[in-house]
Parts: C-alpha cells; sequence; structure tokens
C-alpha cells in the first residue's frame, strides 16, 4: 500500500465487484452484515491453541465467494498482503511457548508455532469475510445497514461524504506526490520541508474544494441529510440467511468438526 | 499500530466496542448541536486529505527510514476535537473495509487507540490547556511536540493492553511494552514534526483555518473526564468478566504456575459451560483435542502420566490432521459445485 495510486486502484477494483447481481449481491445489506458479524465473534472466540477447529469456517467466505462470482485469486493475494502487525506479533509466540502440545511420531509441536499458526488461520478467516462482505454488499449499502442497526446519523453522513470525495483527493494527493518524486534524485528532496509544504498545500486545496462543495451543495438544495436511493427489504431470504449461517458458526463452535470428521475417517482406518 | 482481529479476544474487542461506539455517538450528538452544516463536507473532504496524507512518506534524516502523518492531532486542531474524531473513526473504517486493516471486530480498539486518544484525550487536557491563547513559537514547538509522543505513547500503551488482555499472543507483557514504547516514541517525534510543519505552513498561508479548533464549542475537560470514566469502568467490568470466564487467558498462567490441580474448578461461566457441552457431546473421549482440553489439562498430564498424554496427543493431532485435510477438500468442492451451478443458471439466460 506504499503508493496512493496503487491503493487507489485496489480500492477501485473492490468498489467495482459491489456492482455485481447475483442472489448474494441481492440480499439486503443488513442480513450480510449480521452473518459476517457472527462469523468474526465465533471466530476469534476460540482459544489460542485450536487449530483444526477453526478450518470448516472457511465454508463462509468461500460459498460467498463462489455464490457471488468474486475473484478468488485476487481477494486471496489481499488477504496474504494484509495484517503483517498479527503475523509481526504471532512469530513471537514460538519463541516464548515451548510447551509442548502434540506429539506426532517423533516430531513434538510446541505451543508456540500451534498458537501461532491459530493465528495466521483467524487473520486469513477475518480478513476474508471483511474483504468478501466490502466486495458483496459496497461500502454504501454498508453505511446504511449500519444507520438502520443504530448508527448515528451524523457519522454516517461523514462516511458516506469521505466514500465520495476519497477518490478525489487520493488522487490529488497521488499526483503531487509523484511530482515530488519526480523531481527530487533518490532521498533527496523528499525531506520534512518539502513533505510540510506538500501537505499544506494539499490541505489548503483540500479546504477550498470543500467550501465550493458546500455552495454547491446549497444551491442544489441540500437539508442534511443524502436522500436513499433505495430501502431494502428484510424478507424471508434475509432471516433464512442469518439464521442458517449463525447456526452454523454456532454448530461449528460448539463441535470441532474438522477432528469429527478425522476420527470418522481413522476410525475405519486399522 | 493497527490491531488485528486475530490478536483479540472477543470480550476485549466488545468492550473496546462499545467505548468507541459511545465516543462516536457522542461526537454525533456534539456535531449536532453546534449545526454548522459547512462542517459535513469539510470533514468529509479532510478524512480523504488525511487517507491520501498516510500513505505519502517522507525520508527521515540520517536514518535511511522513512515517516508520514497520522493525523489525530493536527485534525483535532483544526477542526476541534468531535470533528476531528469522527474524521479518524471514518477513516479507519474505510481501512477497515477495504483493505483489512485491522478488521472489523478490532475497529473498536483502533478507533479508540488512533481516534480517541489524540482528539478526544491529548488534544483538549493537554494540547488546549497548555498551549494558552497566544503562544510563542518555543512554546508551541514545545507544546505540540509533546502532546504528539503523549498520543502515541498512550496509543502504543494501549494496544499493548489491549493485546495483552486478550491473550491470543504468547508475548510477555514487559517484552512487548520494551518492544513497543521506543519504537512509538521515535513516531511520536516524526508525528509531532509534521503536524508542527503543517500547523506553521498555514499560519503563514491562511491563519483564519486555525481558529475553527479553539471555538468556544471545545468539549469541556470534566465532560471529556467523565466520559473516560466511563470508559474505564466499562473496560475493567469487560476484562474482569474475560477473566473469571476465560480459563485460556489468565487462569491458563495461574495454572502454569500452580500446576493445575484445581482447573476444572475455576470453570464456570460461558467458558464452563462450553467445555461442559464440549465433554458431553464429544462421541470419541479418547480422542479428544488437546486444544479443546487447553493447555492446563494437557500440561497437568504431562506431569503426572506422560504416557497418557502421549497416546491422546498422537491420537486427537492424527484426527485434527486428517480432519482439516478432509475439511479442505469438502470446503473446495463446495466451491467447484457453487461456481458450477453457477454458471450454469447464468448460462441459458447469455
Amino acid at each position: 500500500m506504499a503508493s496512493v495510486h496503487g491503493a487507489l486502484l485496489d480500492l477501485k477494483r473492490l468498489d467495482q465487484l459491489a456492482a455485481g447481481d447475483t442472489a448474494v449481491h441481492r440480499l439486503d445489506p443488513r442480513a450480510k452484515v449480521l452473518a459476517t458479524l457472527v462469523f468474526i465473534v465465533c471466530v476469534v472466540s476460540f482459544g489460542r491453541y485450536e487449530l483444526s477447529a477453526l478450518i470448516p469456517f472457511f465454508i463462509f467466505p468461500v460459498c460467498l465467494i463462489a455464490a457471488g462470482r468474486l475473484p478468488a485469486g485476487y481477494l486471496a493475494a489481499k488477504v496474504a498482503l494484509v495484517a503483517p502487525f498479527a503475523i509481526a506479533v504471532g512469530i513471537c509466540n514460538p519463541l516464548f511457548d515451548r510447551t509442548v502440545l502434540v506429539h506426532l511420531g517423533t516430531l513434538d509441536i510446541t505451543g508456540g508455532w500451534l498458537s501461532f499458526a491459530s493465528i495466521v488461520v483467524r487473520t486469513a478467516l477475518t480478513v476474508a469475510a471483511a474483504l468478501t462482505l466490502t466486495a458483496l454488499t459496497g461500502f454504501t449499502s454498508i453505511c446504511r445497514a449500519l444507520v438502520r442497526l443504530g448508527m448515528p446519523k451524523a457519522f454516517a453522513m461523514q462516511l458516506l461524504f469521505l466514500y465520495r470525495y476519497l477518490f478525489v483527493l487520493a488522487e490529488e494527493g497521488g499526483r503531487a506526490s509523484r511530482a515530488r518524486e519526480l523531481r527530487s534524485f533518490g532521498r533527496k528532496g523528499s525531506g520534512l520541508a518539502s513533505y510540510a509544504s506538500l501537505l499544506g498545500h494539499l490541505l489548503l486545496r483540500t479546504w477550498q474544494r470543500a467550501e465550493r462543495m458546500h455552495m454547491a451543495m446549497l444551491a442544489r438544495g441540500y437539508t442534511g441529510t443524502f436522500p436513499a436511493a433505495q430501502v431494502g427489504r428484510f424478507g424471508a431470504r434475509e432471516v433464512a440467511f442469518v439464521l442458517f449461517w449463525s447456526a452454523l458458526f454456532i454448530i461449528l463452535r460448539l463441535y470441532n468438526g474438522a477432528e469429527l470428521l478425522g476420527t470418522l475417517v481413522t476410525g475405519y482406518l486399522p | 499500530m493497527h490491531m488485528a482481529d486475530a490478536l483479540l479476544s472477543p470480550t476485549v474487542g466488545a468492550a473496546m466496542w462499545a467505548v468507541s461506539a459511545g465516543g462516536v455517538a457522542l461526537g454525533s450528538a456534539r456535531l449536532c448541536r453546534e449545526r454548522d452544516d459547512r462542517l459535513a463536507p469539510l470533514m468529509g473532504v479532510l478524512g480523504g486529505f488525511l487517507f491520501a496524507a498516510q500513505m505519502i512518506n517522507f525520508s527521515i534524516p540520517g536514518t535511511g527510514s522513512s515517516g508520514h502523518l497520522t493525523g489525530g492531532l493536527l485534525l483535532a486542531i483544526l477542526l476541534g476535537p468531535s470533528a476531528a474524531f469522527l474524521t479518524v473513526a471514518s477513516v479507519l473504517m474505510i481501512q477497515a473495509f477495504f483493505f483489512a486493516d485491522g478488521g472489523l471486530l478490532a475497529l473498536g480498539c483502533n478507533i479508540f487507540n488512533l481516534g480517541m486518544i489524540p482528539a478526544l484525550l491529548v488534544y483538549p487536557l493537554c494540547y488546549r490547556r497548555l498551549i494558552g491563547s497566544a503562544p510563542g513559537r518555543r512554546r508551541e514547538v514545545a507544546v505540540t511536540m509533546f502532546s504528539a509522543l503523549l498520543a502515541m505513547q498512550l496509543g502504543a500503551l494501549c494496544v499493548v493492553l489491549e493485546t495483552a488482555a486478550s491473550g491470543i499472543s504468547a508475548l510477555p507483557l514487559d517484552k512487548f511494552l520494551l518492544l513497543m514504547q521506543p519504537i512509538h516514541l521515535v513516531i511520536g517525534l516524526v508525528e509531532g514534526a509534521v503536524t508542527l510543519a503543517v500547523v506553521s505552513f498555514l499560519r503563514k498561508a491562511r491563519p483564519e483555518l486555525l481558529t475553527r479548533g479553539s471555538a468556544p464549542g471545545a468539549v469541556p475537560g470534566r465532560v471529556v473526564l467523565a466520559s473516560f470514566l466511563v470508559c474505564a469502568v466499562l473496560v475493567a467490568g469487560g476484562l474482569s468478566r474475560f477473566a473469571s470466564e476465560n480459563p485460556d487467558g489468565l487462569e491458563w498462567s495461574v495454572a502454569k504456575v500452580a500446576g493445575a490441580t484445581s482447573l476444572s474448578e475455576h470453570r464456570t461461566g460461558l467458558g464452563g459451560f462450553l467445555a461442559a457441552l464440549q465433554k458431553k457431546t464429544a462421541r470419541f473421549p479418547e480422542y479428544q483435542a488437546v486444544p479443546a482440553a487447553v493447555p492446563g489439562s494437557a500440561s497437568a498430564s504431562a506431569t503426572t502420566a506422560p504416557q497418557a498424554s502421549t497416546v491422546a496427543g498422537k491420537g486427537s493431532a492424527v484426527a485434527g490432521i486428517v480432519g482439516t485435510v478432509v475439511t479442505v477438500l469438502l470446503v473446495t468442492g463446495a466451491a467447484f459445485v457453487l461456481r458450477r451451478s453457477n454458471r450454469a443458471a447464468v448460462a441459458p439466460e447469455a
């Protein structure tokens, strides 16, 4: 996420995915938000050494990605790229936690490695769920869903404004940053002095833009809220969606699905 | 310093969500009362500005590394505390949804660490108090640097505390503190220098912009203190509940010290209920998972009967691995079937 332009392209691509028209895209956003929240809470509520019980949870992002016809490779790459903080902190676990928990033949696996693997799987699950939600729903719809679930209106306005002008400002910032890069030789010229005046100018232009926008909005009869384009309905499909996934997550939280399957398979082996 | 979902326990995440949601509600209510409708588009575009500014780096002389603006303090100076807080929170939300920076459960923590601390705590209680009405150059430098440092140190401290309270990472508290605080000393210095430079630039270019933050609408210190007290009680309540319910975190370390003699007695509340349910429903008790039985009992059996633990551990590990492979195959298969049926459903229409 180093360059502004790269981040912007990424953002646009994820945003465009939300324009799809499949059964999961058409679900009311509230249903998807609720199911994702239940999913994340169930995933993170496992103990720190849990690994195999986490694997069946991949069914949720995988099903949604497949049913929503999202590009799986792109989303997987995004999942792999993010959350360096979790990995960086998690990698310390094997160093500090050396209790041997699992014996696999002659191979001893310490609690540290187990919990590190658990952190990696958790990261993949929660990040994949969040990205899938965004790609299936779109940020505007998520905001509307959150308002109907109780988020204050003023904050929703802020989110919608930000989302509307994010692209414009990020492009402006990206252009300014590229211009500075082209004019500076290596590290010379990219110091604090030019950085501060770059940010300052960007800030001034931002401010002027806000003033122009405000006048334009007033001229068009702005009353303090955005009109909503469409009102979704929380119908039987939505209820079924939320109930099905929540029930599945709770069952998978209570029973270790992977291990039950494994005992079934190994139970028949001599 | 975004927190991540993977390092959080649900209790800590939910407690911080409650705190941040309270902050958002408070800030929104204050903004509605101010009735300045110029503020809405201004906050929106400044959020966009912050998003862009966080990705533009500058090189720090003599070190070979680079830094960038985080922006909580700068926005508070420009907009006043509640508007700045909402702006930072909205940027964090975009980052959580589109770049999965942090994550959805960790959003509460991140809004608190990066938004609430600089805008609602450090700015009104430290910056505004110390800066006075007409600061000299030297005073402005000192106060801005100190405030930025303080905000960063507090933010880093909260990251450490939240991680430790969640008990997912095995990093000891003191080592983690030693790792995080010095790094954020440097980051805080950078933040202070950038904030100062941008504010000085604006003072030269358009001094009237800098008057908004010090408008009489700023939150009085008492209100901020009271709300933070409420937050503290909320968090403390959440954390102590966590401590009594969840055997993984605190009791795990207690069990390690005490040799895990009375772990089963401690299992009350939700954790105990789940454990009991798991025990009742386990179809093959001899294959019960080592992870499900949690290290307390594993280390106990390791000290008393290493033979038994090896056998049980081996059996459950094999079952776990086989089950994992089978599950992965099933999930992949489901995906293929779904894709296929989707395509089949689309094909006749096309």
